[in-house]
């Protein structure tokens, strides 16, 4: 299988479904991923074929599946986990941050704490309050933990292959309103590194550093601005922790304009550490402060708020003018 | 008994306390009285050498003054905090005995006997006390996981372990400590959840010690707390958590049974923390003399004593040369204690991500190069 067109949500199964192949110590748990294949289909089919010893519909208990997992990964195995939905999660907040993160740190290293957690987050499809939620700042914030978040379906498949790899605990973010999302998945590439940036368009005037489903708001933004004679480039970050500042900073060297984009509350968010470090390492290239474009300092809004909550199209090419016209 | 005169009843405190909310004493398994008389019991028996009940004996003394230097090292500064496990000796030498080397122990941060019975030397438990590490063993060297301090999260940990036991089809078993606080946690709860439904051989073994620091039982539960391991759908049993012989029995059994692909089972042992909650408690702002006093009296290291010396199990000889080993381990460590030296700084980055990780690793380098600014003898 080497070029095949895919969703985002497939690739994620075809993923899983290869690590399940090739590692007997991979496990697949959570509510509902077993014979429903989870209320996004994620894990569709996967329980049909790798039984229900490996792929375990857990009890509705965030902290226990959490929890037991790290008991696996101490025996042994490499649990990913999946949280149904993001605003779900804090169930699990103390067992993650408390326990899974330290306890490599704290075992002076003696063990190693392989477990991926699967988030859906983000908004954009309607859905009643938390499932609509941008936390991976929270988890970013946490030393011991990796965070990532692909924005298409090839890496979606090969940063979900890296986090299970890995031999420490991965947030992977699962840009949910972008699962159907269809893309090109070359299961034979070599991929790049899990932790670095990409520059996934080139421009010469601003910088849109954005990961998970703003990616694909920004690429559209830089469409958008071409037709008006504006050159913007996108980095889709790919990981929150670490996160690659080489990557941003050759860019925003080249542009000296930067603006960054997540759904998440922009207050003490991914953006206020990239302002904060390219601040750092780019002061005499900068033609404009480090911007941001994300979420307000509110609750996640009713659904019909949405749009207006979102970081859209038209909320980054303003900030892409202010920046420009600074 | 109404609920209203249960609430009345707790409400005196003391020892009428343990009368708990069905208002009469829950059936507790005993085979050693705290006069030191061998008792039977219906389910639970147990048979042992007199060499193996002399060592039942030796793994308490040694364990109570370790416990006691420990106490001793942190007034005299060496420690920054201790927790003692004094009154609780014979719920973990004999819960520890119970256990097989390849069964896997996840504990509190109280479980000094228990690391004892694993062979984790005394000095490994005092790093994090002193305050040179974050848990200092390996905890695949003896199956004894680290010592965790929030309070019931281990239980998960432990069942998951378990699940992945019976996943390897091994026949070991997992047993998870923790007290009667840490019974009221949402964790333990979802550990006897998930223990069941998966039908993990795992052991959960509660030391009732009475007091979660200065909360009495009945502030975390109105029923006997292993009478919920019924509501999970496992057995639960009470036992004397200061008889050493009912709690060697009573694990035993219970690691048994789970080795056997039956599942889960709760084991209360019914104990006292002789002590404060730690150093830094004043165990007099909140119970009285009185109730230490009779909890003194069912002393779990004086009972076996009496049982010993009673049957002509120990003689002088056995006596006087198991206080020159206290001491002698007292003295070790002591002297390993002050020994032990403070971690080099840049420790602060070692382990932090097994493969790495971009920020620790720049964090590290300017704080090595911050460190070596001052490396022209000007200190800092």
């Amino acid at each position: 299988m080497a070029d095949e067109k895919m969703a985002i949500a497939k690739a994620i199964n075809e993923s899983l479904r290869k690590a399940l192949e090739t590692d007997p110590k991979v496990l697949v748990m959570g509510e509902d991923v077993g014979k429903l294949g989870g209320v996004f289909r994620v894990t569709d089919g996967l329980q049909k074929d790798f039984g229900e010893a490996r792929v375990i519909d857990t009890p509705l208990a965030e902290s226990g599946i959490v929890g037991t997992a790290i008991g696996l990964a101490l025996r042994g195995y490499r649990p990913v986990v999946e949280i149904q939905f993001d605003g779900f999660v804090f169930p699990a907040y103390d067992q993650i941050v408390t326990q899974l993160a330290k306890m490599h740190a704290r075992a002076l290293g003696k063990v190693k704490l392989p477990v991926v957690i699967r988030i859906p987050y983000g908004g954009g499809i309607g859905a009643v309050e938390h499932h609509s939620e941008s936390p991976e700042a929270l988890f970013a914030h946490v030393a011991g933990l990796k965070v990532v978040s692909p924005s298409n379906a090839a890496d979606a498949y090969w940063m979900m292959q890296q986090a299970i790899a890995c031999d420490d605990p991965v947030i992977y973010f699962e840009p949910k309103r972008r699962y159907w999302d269809k893309g090109e998945v070359d299961t034979t590439a070599i991929p790049a590194p899990l932790h670095s940036a990409r520059v996934v368009r080139e421009g010469g005037d601003v910088t849109l550093a954005a990961y998970g489903p703003m990616v694909k708001t920004c690429l559209e933004a830089a469409a958008a601005a071409e037709e008006e004679g504006k050159s913007l480039e996108v980095v889709d970050m790919r990981s929150m922790s670490p996160i690659d500042f080489d990557t941003l900073q050759a860019s925003v060297v080249k542009t000296r304009r930067l603006v960054v984009v997540h759904e998440a509350p922009v207050f003490l968010g991914t953006g206020a550490e990239v302002a904060a470090r390219i601040t750092e390492r780019c002061f005499y290239h900068l033609e404009a402060p480090v911007l941001r474009v994300g979420g307000f300092h509110a609750p996640y809004p009713p659904a019909r708020l949405e749009e207006d909550y979102l970081p859209g199209l038209d909320r980054v090419l303003d900030a892409v003018d202010r920046a420009l016209a600074f | 008994m109404s609920v209203k005169s249960t609430a009345a009843r707790s409400s005196r405190g003391g020892a009428k306390r343990r009368g708990a909310a069905a208002g009469r004493e829950p059936e507790l398994v005993q085979l050693l009285t705290p006069e030191g008389d061998r008792v039977q019991h219906s389910e639970y028996s147990i048979d042992l050498t007199p060499d193996e009940l002399r060592g039942l004996y030796r793994d308490m003394v040694l364990t109570r003054r370790f416990d006691a230097e420990a106490i001793t090292l942190q007034r005299q500064g060496e420690l920054g905090l201790w927790a003692s496990l004094l009154g609780q000796e014979a719920a973990q030498i004999g819960s520890g005995r119970a256990t097989r080397s390849d069964d896997y122990v996840f504990p509190t941060y109280r479980e000094h006997g228990v690391a004892w019975c694993r062979g984790v030397d005394p000095l490994n438990l005092l790093g994090m006390f002193r305050g040179v590490n974050n848990g200092g063993w390996d905890p695949n060297e003896n199956n004894f996981h680290l010592y965790t301090i929030v309070i019931g999260s281990q239980a998960l940990h432990a069942t998951g372990y378990a699940m992945g036991v019976a996943k390897d089809g091994a026949d070991s078993a997992v047993i998870a400590y923790f007290g009667d606080g840490a019974s009221s946690q949402g964790d333990v709860a979802e550990a006897f959840t998930f223990a069941a439904v998966y039908n993990a051989p795992v052991v959960f073994f509660c030391q009732n010690n009475q007091w979660a620091i200065s909360e009495p039982t009945e502030r975390q539960t109105r029923v006997p707390i292993y009478q919920r391991a019924a509501g999970f759908g496992f057995p639960g049993v009470r036992v004397d958590g200061n008889d050493v012989l009912a709690c060697l029995a009573v694990t035993r059994a219970a690691l048994e049974r789970a080795r056997r692909g039956e599942g889960p089972m709760l084991v209360e042992a019914f104990t006292y923390r002789m002590g404060a909650h730690t150093t830094s408690d004043d165990a007099t702002r909140y119970r009285t003399a009185d109730e230490r006093a009779e909890w003194e009296a069912k002393d779990p290291i004086a009972r076996l004593q009496a049982y010993l010396t009673k049957e002509g199990l120990a003689d002088d000889e056995f006596y006087a040369a198991l206080d020159a080993e206290s001491e002698a381990l007292a003295k070790r460590v002591r002297d390993g204690v002050r020994a032990m030296p403070n971690p080099d700084p840049m420790a602060i980055f070692e382990n932090v991500y097994a493969d790495g990780h971009a920020l620790v690793d720049e964090e590290r380098a300017q704080f090595a190069a911050y460190q070596a600014s001052f490396a022209d003898g000007e200190g800092h």
